[in-house]
């Protein structure tokens, strides 16, 4: 089986090519230290500058409010703690939802045991927040509400822009995980009242290690790496000169390609799902049918479990993904997958396909030939369809 | 990180299926926990002439009870109750870290199987039995909260 596909761009992309030959002369011929005043360190600084000025003009920004970082995880991490620090004069309560990354929750959870007050808002069956929830929870303690703008795991879009408008009205930070949304959708900072955005170069084929938060002009939050004066003494250390030249160009490129990926992945997705549906009994389609990610594909299999679904599918060449325990290092089933109320043993036997530029119809037909085999096969072995045969024998 | 072995019995497990007229059956695991093994035996005097399995769970789970009915098919019946988890574990080239709960899974499953054909033919009692492992401690504190 020579067939090699990748079907889990949620979880990283590659690195266009066009990328990489903007990044590869910031390894060697422009290596300088932006900060230093000599010509090599002028010319990197000049180069970071026009990368701000593109991750800016991606989500209606300023460039002044375009911070870099090591990434989606670093981002959320000095959003929210920032943020949370920050504004300890005013209150302790954040608001957030149960379907957020561990980037956030986990975030969240370390400033509950500082002694901050967090509500983890619940979802609906397709994983939708519902905004009069927001309303509801603001107190005159709310420092800040960090709600993603679409969801990793199943690709549900979130009401971000009727929750910023809430936020705005009450005088609240309002923050969003946009790190699978970039490339994907139009994101504008200004119309959606955003305060705070974490985006990832490497979920829209730029390289790993390098992100950005916007923080929009005049929010308060305190520092997060502290060191050195830079990006305006905000955020020390020196500047992955490489990586950000890489997420500029990355983000320029996914913007000006959004309409055409939007329309591809859409048409691959939708042909993916039906297909799979059609062809295999008991089957779910796990978040929103149609408020979803372009290229997200998330169902869940009835009677099996995950990662053996995973490693079939990587024995025939294909790549993606589970939100079963078995495949994250924990013994629990993805939060997100419970959240959306879905017992155990369905959430353990859920299967991610996420499509990306590179993925064709064949890709997609392939994968619906295979899987009806891989699921029958593990569903023969498995006791849950044996007991489900032997009830309808019953009836 | 699976072991050449543990593919090999994963992706052609020895002894699926059941047996309809198994003379013991055991049946351990949890929905909740992503991995359920049940387990048939066949036996004759004091030796299992046939086992058969069903297991909903990863590849670690199907792969450990392939193995554990290949190691127990033609042993006599305190033979397969001296198999332990790591004996399972050892037979398919180990198990990473995180899965060796699959190994716990097989040795209850069998375990299971032999008490419950026990109890039919009246040697034990059911205080007699052994209780199974809290094979999987994390899932098991979660039950415990949710009551």
């Amino acid at each position: 089986m020579d067939r090699k596909i990748y079907m889990d761009h949620a979880a990283t992309t590659y690195v266009k090519p066009e990328v990489l030959d903007e990044m590869l002369p910031y390894f060697t011929d422009k290596f300088g230290n932006p900060s230093s005043i000599y010509f090599y360190g002028r010319e990197a600084k000049e180069a970071i500058e026009m990368a701000r000025e593109k991750v800016a003009a991606a989500i209606g920004a300023e460039p002044s409010e375009i911070y870099f970082t090591s990434g989606g995880t670093e981002s959320d991490n000095w959003a929210i703690k920032g943020a949370a620090f920050a504004g300890k004069k005013k209150g302790n309560h954040i608001i957030t939802s149960a379907i957020e990354h561990h980037a956030v929750l986990h975030t969240c959870q370390y400033l509950e045991k500082l002694g901050f007050e967090i509500t983890y808002l619940p979802v609906d069956q397709y994983g939708l927040i519902n905004p009069d929830d927001v309303r509801r929870t603001i107190t005159d303690k709310t420092l800040l509400i960090s709600i993603m703008t679409a969801n990793n795991e199943i690709g549900t879009i979130e009401p971000i822009s009727e929750i910023g408008k809430i936020a705005r009205e009450q005088g609240v930070y309002f923050h969003t995980d946009a790190v699978q949304a970039i490339g994907s959708m139009d994101i504008d900072v200004k119309s959606l009242n955003v305060d705070m955005l974490s985006l990832s170069g490497h979920k829209f084929y730029g390289p790993k290690g390098i992100g950005s938060l916007y923080i929009k002009k005049g929010v308060k939050i305190d520092q997060f790496m502290h060191g050195g004066a830079q990006e305006r003494n905000r955020r020390a250390s020196t500047e992955n000169v490489p990586g950000i030249i890489g997420l500029g160009k990355a983000i320029e490129l996914a913007t000006a390609t959004m309409p055409q990926r939007r329309e591809h992945l859409t048409r691959l997705r939708d042909r993916l799902i039906k297909g799979i549906m059609d062809k295999i009994p008991f089957v779910r389609l796990n978040g929103h049918p149609t408020e979803r990610l372009p290229g997200n594909a998330n169902l869940s299999f009835e009677f099996i479990e995950g990662e053996s679904m995973l490693l079939s599918l990587d024995l025939k060449g294909v790549a993606a993904s589970s939100g079963s325990a078995c495949t994250s290092g924990s013994l629990d089933p993805s939060h997100v997958l419970l959240a959306i109320g879905l017992p155990h043993e369905i959430a353990h036997g859920s299967l991610r396909l996420t499509l990306g530029d590179d993925n064709t119809e064949e890709d997609v037909d392939y994968v619906i030939e295979i899987l009806p085999d891989i699921v029958e096969r593990l569903r023969q072995m498995s006791p849950l369809f044996a007991e489900r045969e032997g009830e309808l024998k019953n009836v | 990180m699976y072991s050449q072995k543990v593919m090999d019995h994963f992706t052609n497990p020895r002894n699926v299926g059941e047996i309809p007229d198994a003379d013991g059956v055991g049946e351990v695991g949890n929905p909740r926990c992503g991995d359920i093994m049940k387990i048939f035996i066949k036996v004759d005097g004091d030796v299992i002439t046939d086992v058969k399995f069903q297991t909903f769970g990863c590849a670690a789970a199907i792969a450990t009870s392939s193995m554990a009915t290949e190691l127990i098919k033609g042993k006599t019946l305190d033979e397969a109750l001296a198999i332990t988890n790591k004996t399972v574990a050892d037979a398919l080239d180990g198990l990473p870290a995180i899965k060796m709960h699959c190994s716990v899974l097989a040795e209850d499953g069998l375990r299971a199987a032999i008490e419950d054909y026990k109890r039919k033919m009246g040697l034990i009692t059911e205080d007699e039995m052994a209780k199974p492992h809290e094979h999987i401690h994390d899932c098991a504190d979660d039950e415990a909260a949710n009551g």
